[in-house]
């Protein structure tokens, strides 16, 4: 009897060492790790659903505390949160930039304090991303790339674009200076080059928002009604822009053709409305990957310096099938 | 000596400058941008540039109205933006982001009738100009601090209203407000109308105008005479919530959603321009409506001139910024005495 429970406490204490072990090997740190996560704020649709994917995931995970920093479209309101993230010495720190430039400083702060940066949606510029453990995020570049592809393929398919006929092409760009405006822009124009009879005639910010989006259209189809296609560089911009199309007599998605980015609910409404035209898709739902971003990084795997998400496109004739399924 | 003395009236008149402000920028787009002058007849209303310009400063001219009386009582309200944002949502909220589809056809809906869900938002705006003028008349802050604590809070209460989503009202008929037409006109323009010649009827035509100058010049003097000094300042704070509460209800109609991050966003900054391009002094006293009403108009003009002239958007803010910074140097006393000054002696001399 008594041999016996020696010999069952013996393999308690054996499975608890090995499992203390075992656990302490597995991670860099132990559990439970406060990750800092700060947001720009909520500009679209878009935004709200990938602010609550990233946040569902990882204050649901046992292993990760949230603390949460909402930037309100600031970018010294995102320093300061940095900063407080690393002076209260979070685990991880994930973070969307506002724009690319001037973050170089407080990112290596973080770098001296040894908390790795995981970057989500939107990347900081190309000197300061030495400073940071990876992106993940979609490459707007060649979302750009894809966008205007769909275009060709539609304007030949619509038999619009004999190759000689010019196309007029109006342009809402997204906010001044950050990466998906600057990237989609480049990658569009980069699938341009070969339609020598494409031309962007106007082009203006709309902030990404509806409510500057519309007055921006209603100015363009002021100024000349020669236009064929506008193309959005998101789909909050394309709502607003669909309205101004509406109310100046024409048809969207006919007398104009409307292509946007991101996929979000309302655009899907739209299209299948015969509204719009088409939307890239740019994947909000990082949550899960952001999880395991930060597993894998305790775990001391090594991580991919850029981690793509995957996307699709979506036009008159596949949104009605795909929309049932959206989350956002 | 007449023509000096008519040169002179005519610089120191206050709403001649905006006037000729207004009066250069279109000219300007007279000449070089195309089409801007164009008004043509298009689903039986008016259709141009000059037309959305009109729609797209009702929300600034609304909020420069009730600015105006603040800033002539020496106060400023720093929070009609985040008023905006509130009032936005709650009209957006009441009624309802649902679409509903019967046999592929769209069907009205909206939770509560369209009167009750406007009167509640402007409801919700006199709330919080209530507490503006509480703290500014009664605790007796200074009105920058007491309005900037709704400025930030305000934006977090619309965030908290629509949960930080942007509701799309789908209800057509709301949509009229923002986006209907009246004899060819936009419906917003008649409700800045009728709000600008009530206060023009109740401040000139009655000593309420005059006792608000009184208050803005020297409010000890003001309560020596027997005005309850106090309760002008307090009225004038909610008023100015009021006109941002219509402002907030016309700005969600236009863009038929409610975007609690974005809505109104930095409008009080555009609406004390509009009252200072105006004529108004920051100082308080002497106002002039109509003025913050050019003054408004002026800067949508200008941003409308910057979308249809093709500016390019990295240059569009400094643009805006140099002629907003020529405008309120002329308006400068010093400025122009120096300029009157020189062609004075240039006359002497001739």
């Amino acid at each position: 009897m008594k041999k016996w429970t020696k010999i069952v406490l013996l393999l308690l204490v054996v499975t608890l060492v090995l499992s203390a072990v075992a656990f302490g090997a597995k991670y860099k740190k132990n559990p439970p790790w406060v990750i800092g996560f700060s947001q720009i704020g909520s500009e679209s649709e878009w935004r709200t659903a990938d602010t609550i994917s990233i946040k569902d995931a990882l204050s649901e995970d046992p292993n990760m505390s949230l603390v949460y920093a909402d930037a309100q479209q600031k970018q010294e309101n995102q320093i300061k949160a940095l900063r407080s993230f690393i002076a209260r010495k979070v685990d991880v720190i994930v973070f969307t930039a506002l724009v690319e430039t001037g973050y170089g400083p407080v990112l290596q702060e973080a770098q001296k304090a040894k908390i790795p940066v995981i970057m989500v949606d939107r990347d900081v510029a190309k000197e300061d991303q030495q400073y940071r453990l990876t992106i993940m995020g979609s490459n707007f570049l060649e979302e750009g790339r894809k966008a205007a592809n769909w275009l060709a393929d539609y304007l030949k398919k619509q038999g619009i674009d004999d190759g000689k006929k010019p196309v007029n092409i109006a342009e809402l760009q997204g906010t001044v200076g950050s990466a998906p405006a600057i990237d989609r822009k480049k990658g569009f124009e980069e699938i341009m080059k070969g339609h020598p009879n494409w031309k962007i005639t106007h082009s203006q910010t709309g902030n990404f928002t509806r409510a500057e989006g519309k007055p921006v259209m209603e100015a363009f189809l002021k100024a000349d009604k020669d236009i064929q296609v506008l193309f959005a560089h998101n789909d909050d911009m394309a709502l607003g822009a669909i309205q101004a199309i509406k109310e100046a007599g024409l048809k969207p998605g006919k007398d104009i053709i409307v292509v946007s980015m991101d996929g979000v609910k309302g655009i899907f409404e739209a299209i299948i409305a015969g509204e719009a035209n088409c939307t890239v898709e740019c994947n909000p739902l990082l949550g899960p990957q952001a999880v395991q971003a930060i597993y894998d990084y305790m775990e001391g795997k090594k991580l991919p310096a850029k981690i793509d998400t995957i996307e699709g496109i979506f036009d008159q004739t596949t949104a009605k099938e795909a929309f049932p399924t959206r989350q956002y | 000596m007449t023509k000096i003395s008519l040169w002179k009236r005519f610089a120191g008149s206050k709403i001649i400058i905006p006037l000729v402000t207004l009066a250069l920028l279109l000219l300007y787009n007279l000449i070089f941008t195309k089409n801007f002058f164009v008004v043509e007849i298009r689903d039986g209303h008016l259709y141009g540039n000059l037309i959305d310009i009109l729609k797209g400063a009702a929300p600034i001219m609304l909020i420069s109205i009730g600015l105006t009386l603040v800033i002539a009582t020496k106060g400023i309200d720093i929070s009609v933006g985040s008023v905006v944002a509130i009032s936005a949502a709650t009209v957006a909220f009441m009624i309802g982001g649902d679409l509903i589809m019967k046999n592929g056809v769209q069907v009205p809906y909206t939770k509560v009738p369209l009167y009750i869900a406007i009167s509640m938002a402007i409801g919700v705006a006199i709330m919080a100009g209530i507490w503006n003028g509480m703290l500014v008349s009664r605790v007796g802050m200074q009105p920058i601090i007491a309005t900037l604590i709704l400025m930030v809070a305000g934006r977090g209460i619309a965030m908290m209203i629509t949960k930080a989503q942007i509701i799309t009202v789908y209800y057509e008929p709301f949509s009229f407000i923002g986006n209907g037409y009246w004899w060819g006109l936009p419906f917003s323009f008649f409700i800045v109308l009728f709000v600008l010649m009530a206060t023009l009827l109740l401040v000139r035509k009655t000593a309420i105008g005059m006792f608000i100058e009184s208050v803005g010049i020297n409010p000890t003097a003001t309560r020596f005479s027997g005005i309850n000094a106090k309760n002008i300042i307090f009225w004038c704070y909610v008023f100015t919530s009021f006109c941002a509460g219509i402002a907030g209800v016309i700005y969600c109609s236009n863009v038929k959603s409610a975007d609690g991050n974005n809505a109104g966003l930095l409008m009080e900054l555009d609406a004390i321009l509009a009252v200072v391009l105006g004529g108004t002094s920051l100082n308080g006293g002497k106002f002039y409506l109509i003025g913050s009403i050019i003054g408004a108009l002026i800067i949508r003009t200008l941003t409308t001139s910057i979308w249809a002239l093709g500016v390019p958007p990295e240059l569009a803010q400094v643009v805006k910024a140099i002629v907003i910074f020529i405008v309120c140097i002329i308006q400068s006393e010093k400025f122009r005495l120096l300029v009157i000054g020189m062609f004075g002696r240039k006359e002497m001399a001739a």
